[in-house]
Protein backbone atom coordinates (compact mmCIF):
# COMPACT_ATOMS: atom_id res chain seq x y z
CA UNK A 1 0.00 0.00 0.00
CA UNK A 2 1.99 3.46 -0.92
CA UNK A 3 1.08 5.83 1.89
CA UNK A 4 0.39 9.81 -0.51
CA UNK A 5 2.95 12.09 0.29
CA UNK A 6 1.97 15.83 1.12
CA UNK A 7 4.46 17.35 -1.33
CA UNK A 8 4.40 15.22 -4.72
CA UNK A 9 7.60 15.19 -7.37
CA UNK A 10 7.15 15.30 -11.10
CA UNK A 11 9.33 13.52 -13.14
CA UNK A 12 10.13 16.34 -15.27
CA UNK A 13 11.88 18.32 -12.15
CA UNK A 14 14.39 15.72 -11.64
CA UNK A 15 17.43 16.03 -13.24
CA UNK A 16 20.26 13.37 -12.91
CA UNK A 17 23.21 16.05 -11.11
CA UNK A 18 20.38 17.03 -9.07
CA UNK A 19 19.71 13.40 -7.76
CA UNK A 20 22.15 13.87 -5.38
CA UNK A 21 21.80 10.00 -2.72
CA UNK A 22 20.79 12.34 0.38
CA UNK A 23 18.34 9.55 1.81
CA UNK A 24 15.02 11.05 2.04
CA UNK A 25 15.41 12.93 -1.13
CA UNK A 26 16.02 9.63 -2.99
CA UNK A 27 13.07 7.43 -1.55
CA UNK A 28 11.02 10.99 -2.40
CA UNK A 29 12.02 11.20 -5.72
CA UNK A 30 12.00 6.95 -6.10
CA UNK A 31 8.30 6.68 -5.08
CA UNK A 32 7.19 9.90 -7.33
CA UNK A 33 8.11 7.91 -10.08
CA UNK A 34 5.79 4.98 -8.64
CA UNK A 35 8.54 2.67 -7.77
CA UNK A 36 8.36 3.63 -4.09
CA UNK A 37 8.13 -0.14 -2.82
CA UNK A 38 10.10 -1.77 -5.68
CA UNK A 39 13.05 0.31 -4.23
CA UNK A 40 12.79 -0.35 -0.90
CA UNK A 41 13.10 -3.74 -2.10
CA UNK A 42 15.96 -3.23 -4.00
CA UNK A 43 18.40 -0.78 -1.74
CA UNK A 44 17.00 -1.52 1.90
CA UNK A 45 19.98 -0.78 3.68
CA UNK A 46 19.43 2.77 3.00
CA UNK A 47 16.04 2.77 4.65
CA UNK A 48 17.14 0.38 7.42
CA UNK A 49 20.39 2.53 8.09
CA UNK A 50 17.74 5.76 8.17
CA UNK A 51 18.53 6.05 11.93
CA UNK A 52 17.77 9.55 12.69
CA UNK A 53 14.86 11.34 11.62
CA UNK A 54 15.46 14.62 10.47
CA UNK A 55 15.47 17.08 13.19
CA UNK A 56 13.51 20.16 12.98
CA UNK A 57 9.79 21.78 13.48
CA UNK A 58 8.05 21.31 10.07
CA UNK A 59 4.22 21.74 10.86
CA UNK A 60 2.79 23.90 13.77
CA UNK A 61 2.20 20.43 15.71
CA UNK A 62 6.16 19.72 15.43
CA UNK A 63 8.27 19.38 18.42
CA UNK A 64 11.96 20.42 17.65
CA UNK A 65 13.59 18.32 20.11
CA UNK A 66 15.93 15.47 18.31
CA UNK A 67 13.87 12.28 17.06
CA UNK A 68 14.55 9.03 18.47
CA UNK A 69 16.25 6.43 16.97
CA UNK A 70 13.89 4.00 14.65
CA UNK A 71 15.59 1.07 16.10
CA UNK A 72 14.65 1.82 20.06
CA UNK A 73 10.97 3.03 18.59
CA UNK A 74 10.44 -0.52 17.07
CA UNK A 75 12.29 -2.38 19.87
CA UNK A 76 11.10 -0.68 23.38
CA UNK A 77 7.17 -1.01 23.76
CA UNK A 78 4.55 -1.65 25.93
CA UNK A 79 1.84 -3.66 24.27
CA UNK A 80 1.15 -6.24 26.93
CA UNK A 81 -0.97 -8.13 23.48
CA UNK A 82 2.25 -9.75 22.53
CA UNK A 83 3.66 -9.81 26.34
CA UNK A 84 5.24 -8.10 28.96
CA UNK A 85 8.59 -7.10 28.21
CA UNK A 86 9.86 -4.16 26.56
CA UNK A 87 11.47 -6.82 24.28
CA UNK A 88 8.73 -8.77 23.72
CA UNK A 89 6.23 -6.82 20.76
CA UNK A 90 9.01 -6.61 18.67
CA UNK A 91 9.92 -10.67 19.15
CA UNK A 92 6.22 -12.19 18.89
CA UNK A 93 4.55 -9.77 16.23
CA UNK A 94 5.60 -11.93 14.04
CA UNK A 95 2.97 -13.53 12.95
CA UNK A 96 0.59 -11.14 12.97
CA UNK A 97 -1.48 -10.31 10.14
CA UNK A 98 -2.49 -6.49 10.23
CA UNK A 99 -4.09 -6.88 6.53
CA UNK A 100 -6.85 -7.15 5.53
CA UNK A 101 -7.92 -4.74 8.22
CA UNK A 102 -11.51 -3.83 9.21
CA UNK A 103 -12.99 -0.51 11.34
CA UNK A 104 -16.20 -0.45 12.40
CA UNK A 105 -17.31 3.02 12.78
CA UNK A 106 -20.82 3.17 14.92
CA UNK A 107 -22.53 4.62 17.48
CA UNK A 108 -24.00 7.73 17.82
CA UNK A 109 -23.19 8.98 14.47
CA UNK A 110 -25.20 9.10 11.00
CA UNK A 111 -23.84 7.11 8.65
CA UNK A 112 -22.37 4.02 11.04
CA UNK A 113 -20.71 1.68 8.39
CA UNK A 114 -17.63 -1.11 8.34
CA UNK A 115 -14.35 0.20 6.37
CA UNK A 116 -11.26 -1.11 5.32
CA UNK A 117 -8.23 0.73 5.81
CA UNK A 118 -7.86 1.92 2.40
CA UNK A 119 -11.43 3.64 2.47
CA UNK A 120 -9.69 4.63 6.33
CA UNK A 121 -6.83 6.45 4.21
CA UNK A 122 -9.31 8.30 2.26
CA UNK A 123 -10.33 9.99 4.68
CA UNK A 124 -8.26 12.72 4.87
CA UNK A 125 -4.40 13.79 3.92
CA UNK A 126 -1.28 11.91 5.25
CA UNK A 127 0.96 14.22 6.93
CA UNK A 128 3.94 13.66 9.11
CA UNK A 129 4.17 15.14 12.86
CA UNK A 130 7.06 15.05 15.25
CA UNK A 131 5.48 14.36 18.67
CA UNK A 132 6.42 13.90 22.20
CA UNK A 133 5.39 10.51 23.82
CA UNK A 134 5.02 9.63 27.50
CA UNK A 135 4.79 6.64 28.97
CA UNK A 136 3.11 6.49 32.25
CA UNK A 137 6.03 4.76 33.48
CA UNK A 138 8.43 7.59 33.56
CA UNK A 139 10.40 7.32 30.30
CA UNK A 140 9.70 9.21 26.49
CA UNK A 141 10.39 8.99 23.35
CA UNK A 142 9.95 11.71 20.47
CA UNK A 143 8.82 10.27 17.48
CA UNK A 144 7.55 11.00 13.62
CA UNK A 145 4.26 9.73 13.26
CA UNK A 146 2.15 9.47 9.93
CA UNK A 147 -1.25 9.93 9.94
CA UNK A 148 -4.43 12.30 9.70
CA UNK A 149 -6.21 14.07 12.33
CA UNK A 150 -9.01 12.15 14.07
CA UNK A 151 -10.81 15.04 13.60
CA UNK A 152 -11.67 14.38 9.94
CA UNK A 153 -13.31 10.99 10.51
CA UNK A 154 -15.32 12.55 12.83
CA UNK A 155 -16.17 15.16 10.39
CA UNK A 156 -16.65 12.90 7.85
CA UNK A 157 -19.03 9.82 9.87
CA UNK A 158 -21.46 13.16 11.13
CA UNK A 159 -21.92 12.29 15.13
CA UNK A 160 -25.20 12.96 16.60
CA UNK A 161 -25.74 15.61 19.06
CA UNK A 162 -25.72 12.54 21.80
CA UNK A 163 -22.02 11.66 20.73
CA UNK A 164 -20.04 12.92 23.82
CA UNK A 165 -17.24 10.44 23.93
CA UNK A 166 -15.50 8.64 21.14
CA UNK A 167 -14.67 4.75 22.08
CA UNK A 168 -11.57 2.48 20.83
CA UNK A 169 -11.26 -0.94 20.51
CA UNK A 170 -7.94 -2.96 20.08
CA UNK A 171 -8.58 -6.45 17.88
CA UNK A 172 -8.89 -9.66 19.99
CA UNK A 173 -7.01 -12.31 18.46
CA UNK A 174 -4.89 -14.47 20.48
CA UNK A 175 -3.82 -16.66 17.86
CA UNK A 176 -1.59 -13.86 16.18
CA UNK A 177 -0.95 -12.12 19.97
CA UNK A 178 0.06 -14.69 22.35
CA UNK A 179 -0.05 -12.09 25.44
CA UNK A 180 -3.67 -12.24 25.47
CA UNK A 181 -3.69 -15.55 26.34
CA UNK A 182 -3.52 -15.04 29.67
CA UNK A 183 -5.76 -12.00 31.52
CA UNK A 184 -3.04 -9.79 32.39
CA UNK A 185 -5.37 -6.85 31.49
CA UNK A 186 -9.04 -7.33 30.61
CA UNK A 187 -9.28 -7.78 26.88
CA UNK A 188 -9.77 -6.79 24.20
CA UNK A 189 -8.13 -3.07 24.85
CA UNK A 190 -10.34 0.01 25.08
CA UNK A 191 -10.22 3.58 25.86
CA UNK A 192 -11.86 6.69 24.85
CA UNK A 193 -11.55 10.31 24.57
CA UNK A 194 -14.01 13.39 25.28
CA UNK A 195 -15.47 14.61 21.91
CA UNK A 196 -13.33 18.14 22.43
CA UNK A 197 -10.34 16.04 22.95
CA UNK A 198 -10.86 13.58 20.17
CA UNK A 199 -11.70 16.65 17.90
CA UNK A 200 -8.42 18.34 18.77
CA UNK A 201 -6.41 18.90 16.05
CA UNK A 202 -3.38 17.34 17.91
CA UNK A 203 -5.11 14.12 17.82
CA UNK A 204 -4.26 11.47 15.00
CA UNK A 205 -5.29 8.65 13.72
CA UNK A 206 -1.44 7.13 12.71
CA UNK A 207 -1.05 4.38 10.17
CA UNK A 208 3.07 4.93 10.03
CA UNK A 209 6.12 6.39 11.88
CA UNK A 210 9.93 7.27 10.16
CA UNK A 211 7.86 7.55 6.63
CA UNK A 212 7.14 3.59 6.98
CA UNK A 213 4.01 1.73 7.48
CA UNK A 214 3.82 0.94 10.89
CA UNK A 215 5.49 -2.22 12.54
CA UNK A 216 3.02 -4.63 14.47
CA UNK A 217 5.10 -3.93 17.61
CA UNK A 218 3.64 -0.39 17.05
CA UNK A 219 0.26 -1.15 16.75
CA UNK A 220 -0.27 -1.94 12.85
CA UNK A 221 -2.19 -1.00 11.07
CA UNK A 222 -4.35 1.65 12.72
CA UNK A 223 -3.32 3.31 15.76
CA UNK A 224 -4.23 6.64 17.63
CA UNK A 225 -1.47 9.30 19.25
CA UNK A 226 -2.06 11.58 22.26
CA UNK A 227 0.21 13.28 22.67
CA UNK A 228 -0.39 15.43 25.81
CA UNK A 229 -1.88 12.05 28.08
CA UNK A 230 0.19 9.14 28.85
CA UNK A 231 0.93 6.82 26.54
CA UNK A 232 -1.95 4.00 27.50
CA UNK A 233 -4.37 6.20 25.86
CA UNK A 234 -2.91 6.03 22.44
CA UNK A 235 -4.66 2.38 21.82
CA UNK A 236 -2.99 0.45 19.25
CA UNK A 237 -4.73 -1.83 16.13
CA UNK A 238 -7.77 -0.42 16.29
CA UNK A 239 -11.19 -2.15 15.15
CA UNK A 240 -13.63 -0.29 16.67
CA UNK A 241 -14.76 3.40 16.62
CA UNK A 242 -17.71 3.49 18.71
CA UNK A 243 -19.42 7.28 19.78
CA UNK A 244 -21.14 7.04 22.91
CA UNK A 245 -23.01 9.81 25.56
CA UNK A 246 -21.26 8.40 28.81
CA UNK A 247 -17.68 8.34 29.95
CA UNK A 248 -16.18 4.98 28.69
CA UNK A 249 -14.62 2.35 30.76
CA UNK A 250 -10.83 2.29 29.70
CA UNK A 251 -8.44 -0.52 30.26
CA UNK A 252 -6.12 0.68 32.82
CA UNK A 253 -8.76 2.13 34.80
CA UNK A 254 -10.68 -1.11 34.81
CA UNK A 255 -7.53 -2.57 36.34
CA UNK A 256 -6.50 0.03 38.79
CA UNK A 257 -9.26 2.60 39.20
CA UNK A 258 -6.88 4.69 41.71
CA UNK A 259 -3.39 4.52 39.68
CA UNK A 260 -5.00 5.23 35.96
CA UNK A 261 -7.66 7.61 35.06
CA UNK A 262 -10.13 8.42 32.44
CA UNK A 263 -8.23 11.81 31.46
CA UNK A 264 -4.42 10.83 32.28
CA UNK A 265 -3.10 13.99 30.99
CA UNK A 266 0.40 14.32 31.58
CA UNK A 267 1.09 16.09 35.12
CA UNK A 268 3.84 16.42 36.79
CA UNK A 269 2.51 17.23 39.87
CA UNK A 270 -0.09 14.30 39.63
CA UNK A 271 2.07 11.66 40.86
CA UNK A 272 0.97 7.96 40.37
CA UNK A 273 0.58 6.57 43.76
CA UNK A 274 3.25 4.64 43.72
CA UNK A 275 6.05 6.75 42.11
CA UNK A 276 6.61 10.55 41.11
CA UNK A 277 5.62 11.51 37.65
CA UNK A 278 8.10 14.76 38.56
CA UNK A 279 10.81 13.80 35.65
CA UNK A 280 11.24 11.22 33.26
CA UNK A 281 13.83 9.55 31.45
CA UNK A 282 14.04 9.93 27.40
CA UNK A 283 15.23 7.59 25.85
CA UNK A 284 18.70 8.04 24.48
CA UNK A 285 19.62 10.46 27.21
CA UNK A 286 21.71 9.88 30.67
CA UNK A 287 19.97 12.14 32.74
CA UNK A 288 16.82 12.66 33.28
CA UNK A 289 14.32 16.12 32.11
CA UNK A 290 11.58 17.41 34.01
CA UNK A 291 8.29 16.47 33.16
CA UNK A 292 6.27 19.04 31.31
CA UNK A 293 2.57 20.33 31.98
CA UNK A 294 0.19 18.29 29.19
CA UNK A 295 3.47 17.14 28.05
CA UNK A 296 5.14 19.69 26.76
CA UNK A 297 1.20 20.75 24.69
CA UNK A 298 -0.30 23.26 27.58
CA UNK A 299 -0.59 25.96 24.99
CA UNK A 300 -2.53 24.22 22.54
CA UNK A 301 -4.95 22.29 24.87
CA UNK A 302 -4.85 23.57 28.14
CA UNK A 303 -8.14 25.18 27.18
CA UNK A 304 -10.49 21.60 27.08
CA UNK A 305 -9.63 21.99 31.03
CA UNK A 306 -10.25 25.46 32.49
CA UNK A 307 -11.92 25.07 35.62
CA UNK A 308 -11.27 21.03 35.70
CA UNK A 309 -9.61 20.05 39.02
CA UNK A 310 -6.77 17.94 37.87
CA UNK A 311 -6.00 16.15 40.61
CA UNK A 312 -9.70 14.80 40.87
CA UNK A 313 -9.66 13.92 36.93
CA UNK A 314 -6.22 12.48 36.67
CA UNK B 1 36.08 -28.58 48.57
CA UNK B 2 38.25 -25.46 47.78
CA UNK B 3 38.15 -25.73 44.22
CA UNK B 4 33.90 -26.21 44.54
CA UNK B 5 33.75 -22.98 46.46
CA UNK B 6 36.07 -21.06 43.06
CA UNK B 7 33.59 -22.53 40.89
CA UNK B 8 30.55 -21.35 42.53
CA UNK B 9 32.29 -17.87 43.24
CA UNK B 10 32.87 -17.38 39.70
CA UNK B 11 29.20 -18.93 38.76
CA UNK B 12 28.31 -16.50 41.10
CA UNK B 13 30.22 -13.58 39.16
CA UNK B 14 28.69 -14.27 36.02
CA UNK B 15 24.96 -12.20 35.94
CA UNK B 16 26.98 -9.04 36.46
CA UNK B 17 29.91 -10.47 34.11
CA UNK B 18 26.95 -10.55 31.18
CA UNK B 19 25.72 -7.50 32.47
CA UNK B 20 28.38 -5.78 31.97
CA UNK B 21 29.41 -7.21 28.44
CA UNK B 22 26.06 -6.53 27.03
CA UNK B 23 26.10 -2.78 28.32
CA UNK B 24 29.13 -1.98 26.54
CA UNK B 25 28.24 -4.18 23.45
CA UNK B 26 25.26 -2.15 23.09
CA UNK B 27 23.27 -5.12 23.35
CA UNK B 28 20.67 -3.82 26.27
CA UNK B 29 17.25 -1.69 25.33
CA UNK B 30 16.83 1.45 24.44
CA UNK B 31 16.21 1.79 28.31
CA UNK B 32 19.73 0.60 29.57
CA UNK B 33 19.96 2.17 32.89
CA UNK B 34 16.05 0.34 34.06
CA UNK B 35 17.90 -3.27 32.76
CA UNK B 36 20.56 -2.96 34.61
CA UNK B 37 18.43 -1.58 37.28
CA UNK B 38 16.25 -4.39 37.15
CA UNK B 39 18.83 -7.29 36.51
CA UNK B 40 20.76 -6.56 39.60
CA UNK B 41 17.38 -5.98 41.60
CA UNK B 42 16.09 -9.94 40.08
CA UNK B 43 19.85 -11.41 40.64
CA UNK B 44 19.71 -9.84 44.10
CA UNK B 45 16.37 -11.93 44.97
CA UNK B 46 17.61 -14.64 43.51
CA UNK B 47 20.55 -14.75 45.58
CA UNK B 48 18.99 -13.94 48.51
CA UNK B 49 16.59 -17.27 48.26
CA UNK B 50 19.26 -19.00 47.24
CA UNK B 51 20.87 -18.48 50.51
CA UNK B 52 17.25 -19.55 52.19
CA UNK B 53 17.66 -23.04 50.46
CA UNK B 54 20.81 -24.00 51.65
CA UNK B 55 19.69 -25.14 54.97
CA UNK B 56 16.94 -27.24 53.83
CA UNK B 57 18.78 -28.89 50.84
CA UNK B 58 21.78 -29.86 53.46
CA UNK B 59 18.97 -31.40 55.97
CA UNK B 60 16.98 -33.27 52.79
CA UNK B 61 19.96 -34.22 51.30
CA UNK B 62 21.84 -34.90 54.42
CA UNK B 63 25.03 -33.60 52.94
CA UNK B 64 26.69 -31.11 55.56
CA UNK B 65 29.23 -29.22 53.52
CA UNK B 66 26.64 -27.74 51.90
CA UNK B 67 26.37 -25.11 54.83
CA UNK B 68 29.67 -23.61 54.21
CA UNK B 69 28.77 -22.23 51.23
CA UNK B 70 25.67 -20.44 52.48
CA UNK B 71 28.25 -17.18 53.43
CA UNK B 72 29.03 -17.06 50.24
CA UNK B 73 26.18 -16.88 48.59
CA UNK B 74 24.43 -14.64 51.22
CA UNK B 75 27.10 -11.98 50.66
CA UNK B 76 26.58 -12.10 46.82
CA UNK B 77 22.52 -11.23 47.80
CA UNK B 78 24.63 -8.22 49.47
CA UNK B 79 26.63 -7.38 46.51
CA UNK B 80 23.90 -7.80 43.87
CA UNK B 81 22.10 -6.34 46.19
CA UNK B 82 24.91 -2.90 46.69
CA UNK B 83 24.17 -2.53 42.94
CA UNK B 84 21.25 -2.36 42.63
CA UNK B 85 21.20 0.35 45.22
CA UNK B 86 24.23 2.27 43.80
CA UNK B 87 22.38 2.00 40.58
CA UNK B 88 19.46 3.36 42.06
CA UNK B 89 20.52 6.72 43.73
CA UNK B 90 23.48 7.08 41.36
CA UNK B 91 22.44 6.56 37.37
CA UNK B 92 17.99 6.99 38.13
CA UNK B 93 18.45 9.92 40.91
CA UNK B 94 21.53 11.07 40.79
CA UNK B 95 22.71 11.55 44.04
CA UNK B 96 20.34 13.91 44.73
CA UNK B 97 19.54 13.49 48.55
CA UNK B 98 16.03 14.73 49.26
CA UNK B 99 14.59 13.81 46.06
CA UNK B 100 16.00 10.35 47.41
CA UNK B 101 14.94 11.04 50.82
CA UNK B 102 11.47 11.76 49.27
CA UNK B 103 11.05 8.33 47.45
CA UNK B 104 12.29 6.44 50.28
CA UNK B 105 9.28 8.03 52.06
CA UNK B 106 6.31 8.57 50.15
CA UNK B 107 6.93 5.54 47.85
CA UNK B 108 6.11 2.43 49.45
CA UNK B 109 8.03 0.18 47.32
CA UNK B 110 10.99 1.98 47.51
CA UNK B 111 10.68 2.45 51.65
CA UNK B 112 10.05 -1.36 51.59
CA UNK B 113 13.30 -2.24 49.28
CA UNK B 114 15.62 0.04 50.79
CA UNK B 115 14.29 -1.39 54.11
CA UNK B 116 14.98 -4.65 52.83
CA UNK B 117 18.59 -3.51 51.91
CA UNK B 118 19.50 -1.48 55.20
CA UNK B 119 18.42 -5.51 57.02
CA UNK B 120 21.32 -7.06 54.60
CA UNK B 121 23.78 -4.62 56.01
CA UNK B 122 24.35 -6.25 59.35
CA UNK B 123 24.22 -9.62 58.19
CA UNK B 124 27.16 -8.46 55.72
CA UNK B 125 29.24 -7.07 58.30
CA UNK B 126 28.47 -9.88 61.20
CA UNK B 127 29.76 -12.74 58.24
CA UNK B 128 33.45 -12.97 59.05
CA UNK B 129 34.39 -15.99 61.00
CA UNK B 130 35.90 -13.59 64.07
CA UNK B 131 32.59 -11.61 64.51
CA UNK B 132 30.74 -14.23 64.79
CA UNK B 133 33.21 -16.12 67.39
CA UNK B 134 33.09 -12.71 69.02
CA UNK B 135 29.27 -11.96 69.18
CA UNK B 136 28.66 -15.90 69.93
CA UNK B 137 26.16 -18.38 68.75
CA UNK B 138 23.16 -17.74 70.09
CA UNK B 139 23.39 -13.82 69.25
CA UNK B 140 25.07 -14.46 65.77
CA UNK B 141 21.80 -16.55 65.34
CA UNK B 142 19.72 -14.52 66.34
CA UNK B 143 21.01 -11.69 64.22
CA UNK B 144 20.34 -13.67 60.96
CA UNK B 145 16.72 -14.46 61.26
CA UNK B 146 16.69 -11.26 59.80
CA UNK B 147 17.25 -12.61 56.02
CA UNK B 148 13.52 -13.51 56.65
CA UNK B 149 12.94 -9.68 56.87
CA UNK B 150 14.95 -9.15 53.99
CA UNK B 151 13.64 -11.76 51.23
CA UNK B 152 10.03 -11.06 52.57
CA UNK B 153 11.01 -7.03 51.72
CA UNK B 154 12.29 -8.20 48.47
CA UNK B 155 9.16 -9.93 47.12
CA UNK B 156 7.07 -6.89 48.40
CA UNK B 157 9.13 -4.78 46.89
CA UNK B 158 9.28 -6.66 43.20
CA UNK B 159 4.83 -6.88 43.95
CA UNK B 160 4.81 -3.08 44.54
CA UNK B 161 6.53 -1.73 41.53
CA UNK B 162 5.24 -4.08 38.77
CA UNK B 163 2.47 -2.32 37.26
CA UNK B 164 -0.56 -5.19 35.95
CA UNK B 165 2.25 -8.28 35.85
CA UNK B 166 1.74 -9.73 39.58
CA UNK B 167 2.60 -13.03 37.81
CA UNK B 168 6.23 -13.15 38.50
CA UNK B 169 6.90 -11.63 42.14
CA UNK B 170 3.89 -13.69 42.99
CA UNK B 171 5.65 -16.83 41.75
CA UNK B 172 9.19 -15.86 44.18
CA UNK B 173 6.97 -14.91 46.85
CA UNK B 174 5.46 -18.75 46.30
CA UNK B 175 9.10 -20.04 46.30
CA UNK B 176 9.65 -17.89 49.74
CA UNK B 177 6.51 -19.48 51.61
CA UNK B 178 7.99 -22.86 50.84
CA UNK B 179 11.03 -22.17 52.21
CA UNK B 180 9.73 -20.52 55.18
CA UNK B 181 6.98 -23.19 55.15
CA UNK B 182 9.92 -25.85 55.20
CA UNK B 183 11.36 -24.26 58.31
CA UNK B 184 8.44 -24.21 60.32
CA UNK B 185 7.89 -28.23 59.32
CA UNK B 186 10.92 -28.83 60.40
CA UNK B 187 11.12 -26.42 63.78
CA UNK B 188 7.63 -28.54 64.71
CA UNK B 189 9.29 -31.71 64.13
CA UNK B 190 12.42 -31.15 66.15
CA UNK B 191 10.09 -29.47 68.97
CA UNK B 192 8.18 -32.70 69.08
CA UNK B 193 11.01 -34.95 68.94
CA UNK B 194 12.53 -32.92 72.03
CA UNK B 195 9.45 -33.36 73.64
CA UNK B 196 9.14 -36.98 73.29
CA UNK B 197 13.01 -37.13 74.59
CA UNK B 198 12.22 -34.74 77.74
CA UNK B 199 8.83 -37.11 78.39
CA UNK B 200 10.77 -40.35 78.35
CA UNK B 201 13.58 -38.97 80.50
CA UNK B 202 10.90 -37.91 83.03
CA UNK B 203 9.01 -41.25 83.16
CA UNK B 204 12.50 -43.03 83.65
CA UNK B 205 14.66 -40.97 86.04
CA UNK B 206 17.08 -43.60 86.52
Amino acid sequence: MLIKQADELHPSEITPENVYLNRRTFIRIASAAGIGLASSAVFPHLLDSQDRWPQGKKGPYDVSEEVNKFKDITTYNNFYEFGVDKGDPAENSGSFHPKPWTVHIEGEIKKPATYNLDDILKLSKIEDRIYRHRCVEGWSMVIPWRGFPLADLIKRVEPTSKAKYVTFETIYRPEEMPGQKRSVLEWPYVEGLRMDEARHPLTLLAVGLYGKDLLNQNGAPLRLVVPWKYGFKSIKSIVRIKFVEKEPQTTWNLLAPNEYGFYSNVNPDVDHPRWSQKTERRIGDFLKRKTLMFNGYGDLVSGMYTGMDLKKNF
Amino acid sequence: MRILKLLIFLLALVPVALLAWRAMAGELSANPIKDITEETGIWTLRFILLTLTITPLRKISGWAPLARFRRMIGLFAFFYGSLHFVTYIYLDQFFVLDEILRDVVKRPFITVGFAAFVTMIPLALTSPNRVAKWMGGKRWRLLHRLVYFTALGGVIHYLWLVKADTQRPLMYGGILVMLLAYRLWDYVRSHRIAEKSHSRIEANPA
